[in-house]
């Protein structure tokens, strides 16, 4: 082309000069035009187009996935590395934290506030006349189990409510050494005592099921709170109502806090820090809740009552604690009266001598 | 005084693991410990994306709330570290980590851990700077030598930052203003929608 153009005349090459100017001049006024055909065109695919590009801007996905704990890939090895960010912590330090010390710290106090008001309010339960002959209530066995569960559960609440409540309350006692030092000691402690306890706990727990099945009289025995309520002393047979109700809390709540305690005991087993942070919090709560009724059950079962002690001590309790506290078990033993377990109807009124 | 904070820009960071292994040669730490880590989402896939995370140094840190033995503190510099002689091992400032920061040299049967490792910010531990108790508990103190943490020294694209808050700040501020392509103002466009432009 430009070799031809080159051998036109003058005059003839200014005029294609001046329309290639004209048609570049032209084009380029129109080209930018050509962008609303296009839209128009294609108004619905651009439209559609736009919003995608809109809502997969890969940063904010990106920190989308980081926020909401998704797991990507990590060359360093270890429990939930390739997770970025967890959010579970931050719930589980505000229950702990927050609720489970104010409540469990309150529940506490206030069982305490509650016993020393019954003490120097209604004073010892004592014995209306006692006999001076005894009877066996407790088996060696029965006894042996007792106190071994109840010697471990003791120091295992000791050691536990110190890494619950020991930074706010043993820190400023002890020091942060001091307090450390018992802390390392407390923390293994109850690890390792926490097998040997559930052995015992939970044959104990298994073992004495038939004599905690409630029966109608044990919810006579409740309405009353054992005589508080009321003059007369509510039936009972070889346990109480309220040691039976004791007895399924103990149950419940130590199954709640047997589960839980194997997941944080075992964390080579591979649970990750969402299960960890659940048992923890399950495991403090019905830790917690069966101190407290705990409290209950020692003063009740010591100072709280008179002859109640030596039946877990000795294994023998005097005639008279048997009649005034349970008149159905002194009846069945004494011959009188039928065992409790065949006293599940709701009538038991024959049972109850007076004499 | 200089609150210290790290930043890693993940436009930059190539999942190297240079980070990873400059913190564990530096402090010598146990074998199955490592302060730092890199997270890639949608590894292998366009538009991968990787973060090298280690403790961030939070100003209400987690880790520090639930310490049973009250173990933590915040320096000056807003670095936070721990007191591995106050360390029981009970693992609760990992539950609350939101990071995973905390490690532990061991994890088996009746919750035996060992005492907690985690990043210093290469500003040691309790102990007297420099020390060689320090050394082995905590690793090298290069705060106190008047360095930055190694990581972010040897990260070769320079994502990952270590420093003062607001020099960090700048940095990544000056960067986003001459970095082209899609703006990363992102949000911006839900706010504001087209017929307001």
């Amino acid at each position: 082309m430009r070799a031809q153009t080159i051998t036109r005349k003058p005059r003839s090459r200014r005029r294609i000069a001046l329309v290639t100017v004209a048609l570049s001049m032209l084009l380029a006024m129109a080209l930018p035009l050509t962008g609303y055909i296009a839209h128009d065109a294609g108004l619905a695919w651009a439209q559609s187009d736009d919003a995608e590009k809109e809502a997969v801007n890969p940063r904010s996905d990106y920190w989308r996935a980081v926020r909401q704990g998704t797991e990507g890939y990590s060359a360093v090895s270890g429990s939930e590395a390739g997770v970025l960010i967890q959010n579970g912590g931050e719930n589980w330090r505000n229950v702990r934290n927050g609720p489970l010390k104010f409540v469990g710290g309150s529940l506490l106090i206030a069982v305490l506030i509650a016993i020393l008001v019954k003490h120097l309010v209604k004073g010892k339960d004592m014995l209306d006349s006692p006999t001076g002959r005894k009877m066996t209530r407790w088996g060696g066995f029965d006894r042996a189990l007792h106190w071994y569960v109840g010697i471990t559960f003791i120091i295992l609440s000791i050691t536990g409510l110190s890494l619950l409540f020991g930074r706010a309350l043993l820190i400023p006692l002890l020091g942060k050494e001091g307090f450390a030092a018992w802390a390392q000691l407390s923390k293994p402690v109850h690890d390792y005592l926490a097998l040997p306890f559930i052995v015992g706990f939970a044959l104990m727990l298994l073992i004495w099921i038939p004599r905690n099945i409630l029966r109608s009289h044990d919810f006579a025995w409740l309405k009353s709170v054992g005589g508080l309520i009321g003059k007369d002393h509510p039936q009972a047979g070889f346990m109480n109502g309220g040691e039976k109700v004791f007895f399924w809390i103990l149950f419940f709540g130590g199954v709640a806090l047997m589960v839980s305690g194997f997941y944080l005991l075992f964390p080579n087993l591979g649970w990750e820090r969402d299960s960890m942070q659940l048992s923890h919090i399950v495991h403090s709560a019905s830790g917690l809740f069966l101190i407290a009724i705990s409290l209950g059950h020692i003063y009740l079962g010591s100072i709280g009552v008179e002859g109640v002690l030596e039946g877990m001590v000795g294994g023998e309790v005097d005639e008279g604690f048997a009649k005034q506290h349970h008149n159905l078990w002194y009846d069945e033993v004494k011959g009188i009266a039928p065992p409790e377990e065949s006293s599940a109807a709701p009538d038991v009124s024959g049972a109850t001598p007076t004499t | 005084m200089a609150r210290m904070k790290f930043l890693c820009d993940a436009e930059r960071c190539i999942e190297c693991n240079g980070c990873v292994t400059a913190c564990k040669n530096e402090h010598e730490v146990p074998w199955g410990v490592n302060r730092r880590r890199v997270v890639t989402l949608d590894d292998g896939v366009p538009g991968e994306k990787s973060i090298s995370v280690a403790c961030m140094h939070c100003t209400d840190a987690p880790c520090a709330a639930v310490c049973p033995v009250d173990c933590f503190y915040t320096t000056d510099d807003g670095v936070v570290l721990h007191d591995k002689d106050l360390c029981i091992g009970c693992g609760y400032c990992f539950y609350a980590c939101p990071f995973g920061a905390p490690q532990f040299p061991q994890k088996e049967a009746f919750g035996v851990r060992g005492k907690m490792d985690k990043c210093t910010f290469c500003a040691g531990g309790p102990e007297e700077d420099n020390s060689a108790a320090e050394r082995e508990k905590y690793g090298r103190n290069r705060i106190a030598e008047g360095k930055l943490p190694l990581c972010a020294e040897m990260c070769s694209t320079k994502a990952l930052l270590a420093g003062d808050g607001d020099m960090v700040a700048d940095i990544y501020r000056d960067r986003i203003t001459k970095r082209g392509g899609r703006p990363e103002t992102w949000g911006w466009e839900t706010a504001y929608k087209k017929s307001d432009a």
